[in-house]
């Protein structure tokens, strides 16, 4: 059989270009008009050299906060996501009942549209009439009714919050798929040797499913790196001066005031990261493939 | 040593319907604010409705919101990018699959680099200014199918795999050209792979407002999901309708996540386990 004449080149044609199109070459005519003086409000091109860049990264402005944001965002939740995850994918592996009910409700939130997560949020998280903040103070703890999404102090901490609870029945889903796939033949060895439930996880479920961890991490850090949805929804970048800033609202804020340079510049940042990342993560997402 | 066992077995349940409540309780908040009038859904509280239900709120939104026109959209967008998508995608993973040579393999992990990689939104603007696809449906669907194209061909691509090539000798044999073998017989036993890049592609083409936000300016192209967060802006006072607007929107995701949930969770934790 002439592999060439059966399975034709062209047609993998189709979803090239388009993802060429549409999506690489953005990414790659982007790096270029980073060099540029690029904006709404001239129709001329002027190169600037790495001025775009010295802006992006020099301290007087607020841009260094926004990275440093955008990390803290990724760092925490990646790491709150895998915690809870994992406890929860662990009760919900055991003999409860209407198991799957639950792992269907956790799950739920992955797949609502973030925008009307943050606007369910925003009236949750509401300091005067909120449902938290009532619940509070109906049970007698009014020194826990904060102002989450207004204060500056707690904002930031409110966002990661909301984006925990939305994300983590997703990571939960991969991890009870992890601890599925463990052979349960090392259960019974482990329990006739008479290791207790500690034990087990300790020696057992916790180094089998640490790729599976790898994988959730590397998702998570993606996610976080790339948050837009969920900050924008919740406070778009506030309050006050920046507070909740990542580095996708303030791209948006910079498309919308038509400095498009500086936009294209922070989006290239990004874009090159990425490029790094990806190409370690397609390494441990296609190893599991069958090749023939 | 039994009753610590029974008390094991109460407390791990407990603590899973709690759980479930916390992922619950958002949903049941605009359920029942949705059903309720101005004054007592101001309070959006967990209260239940009283009686009358108020289910005119649900025409009111219809009507002031606009949705039937958002719906169309949403649903244009939505079945564009799954038929465009999954058909290129599955295309592209099929040869791509088979015929392993070092160039198709390039060629593989530069589609599939996709999954992590940003998109440009400021220099799109002047990919799509070029193409004179700004503002434009035709646009926001090529957009969207190139956004998920890397995800659904890799996901297909793992699927592939498992079909045995056997077939594609025998219809060979039989003289099938390489078009009606794709169709004719491995199209078919890719049926729940589709299944799944398709209801995956649905959802999140439902759920994304960035683009539009981006790329479209006029209203009477926007999404449910924009629409719905633009009528927010206008009558955040009116939570009863607001929370009707957002019911409403989330009803065809809710609906769909019910009945397709196997596809949903397999293509979501596809790559993600080992096995």
């Amino acid at each position: 059989m002439n592999k060439k004449k059966t399975y034709p080149i062209y047609f993998a044609y189709g979803a090239l270009l388009i993802y060429f199109v549409f999506f690489f070459l953005p990414g790659l005519i982007g790096v270029g008009y980073s060099f540029t003086d690029w904006s709404a409000y001239s129709d001329e091109l002027h190169g600037v050299g790495f001025a775009n860049f010295k802006t992006v990264f020099s301290s007087d402005e607020n841009y260094l906060k926004i990275i440093t944001n955008t990390l803290e965002f990724t760092l925490i939740t990646t790491v709150l996501k895998n915690v809870i995850g994992l406890v929860l994918a662990l009760l919900l592996t055991k003999s409860i009942r209407f198991l799957n009910m639950h792992r269907g409700i956790v799950f739920m939130p992955s797949v609502l549209s973030t925008l009307i997560i943050g606007m369910i949020f925003k009236s949750i998280l509401d300091p005067k009439s909120g449902l938290l903040n009532s619940f509070f103070r109906s049970v007698g703890l009014d020194m826990l009714a904060k102002k989450w999404l207004v204060s500056s102090e707690l904002a930031f901490g409110s966002v990661m919050a909301v984006d925990i609870w939305r994300g983590v029945g997703y990571i939960m889903t991969i991890l009870i798929a992890g601890i599925l796939s463990i052979s349960s033949d090392y259960y019974e060895a482990a329990a006739i040797d008479g290791a207790g439930g500690w034990a087990k996880f300790r020696y057992i479920t916790f180094p089998l499913i640490l790729p599976t961890l790898a994988t959730t991490t590397v998702l998570n850090v993606i996610y976080g790196l790339k948050v837009f949805d969920m900050v924008y929804a919740l406070t778009n970048g506030g309050p006050g001066k920046a507070t909740t800033e990542v580095l996708y609202t303030a791209v948006f804020k910079k498309f919308g005031t038509g400095q498009y340079a500086v936009g294209t510049a922070l989006s290239s940042v990004m874009f090159i990261i990425m490029v790094f990342i990806g190409i370690y993560m397609i390494r441990i997402m296609t190893r599991n493939e069958v090749v023939e | 040593m039994k009753t610590k066992k029974t008390v094991q077995a109460v407390l791990r349940n407990l603590i899973a319907w709690i759980f479930s409540a916390v992922c619950l309780i958002p949903l049941l908040l605009i359920t029942f604010n949705a059903l309720k009038d101005k004054k007592s859904a101001a309070a959006m509280n967990l209260k239940l409705p009283s009686l009358p239900l108020q289910w005119a709120n649900f025409i009111t939104v219809i009507e002031k919101g606009k949705l039937a026109a958002s719906f169309g959209n949403s649903l244009l967008y939505s079945a564009g990018s799954v038929i465009l998508c999954v058909l290129f995608a599955a295309l592209a993973a099929y040869v791509l699959s088979r015929n392993q040579t070092k160039l198709n393999n390039f060629l593989y992990m530069f589609l599939v680099l996709g999954i992590t990689l940003p998109i440009n939104y400021v220099a799109l603007t002047k990919v799509l200014q070029f193409l004179h696809l700004n503002n434009s449906a035709a646009g926001i669907i090529l957009l969207y199918t190139s956004m998920q194209l890397p995800f659904m061909t890799f996901l297909i691509h793992g699927f592939v795999a498992k079909v045995p090539v056997e077939l594609d000798e025998a219809a060979v044999i039989d003289g099938c050209g390489p078009v009606s073998l794709f169709f004719l017989i491995v199209f078919p036993m890719l049926k729940p792979a589709i299944a799944t890049a398709s209801v995956l592609t649905f959802l999140n083409t439902w759920n994304e407002f960035v683009s539009p936000l981006y790329f479209l300016n006029r209203s009477e192209q926007w999404p449910m999901t924009l629409s719905v967060y633009n009528f927010f802006g206008m009558y955040y006072k009116d939570w009863n309708l607001v929370c009707a607007d957002i019911l409403l929107t989330s009803l065809p995701v809710l609906l769909i996540y019910l009945l397709g949930q196997k596809y949903i969770v397999s293509g979501m934790t596809a790559g993600a386990v080992k096995g």
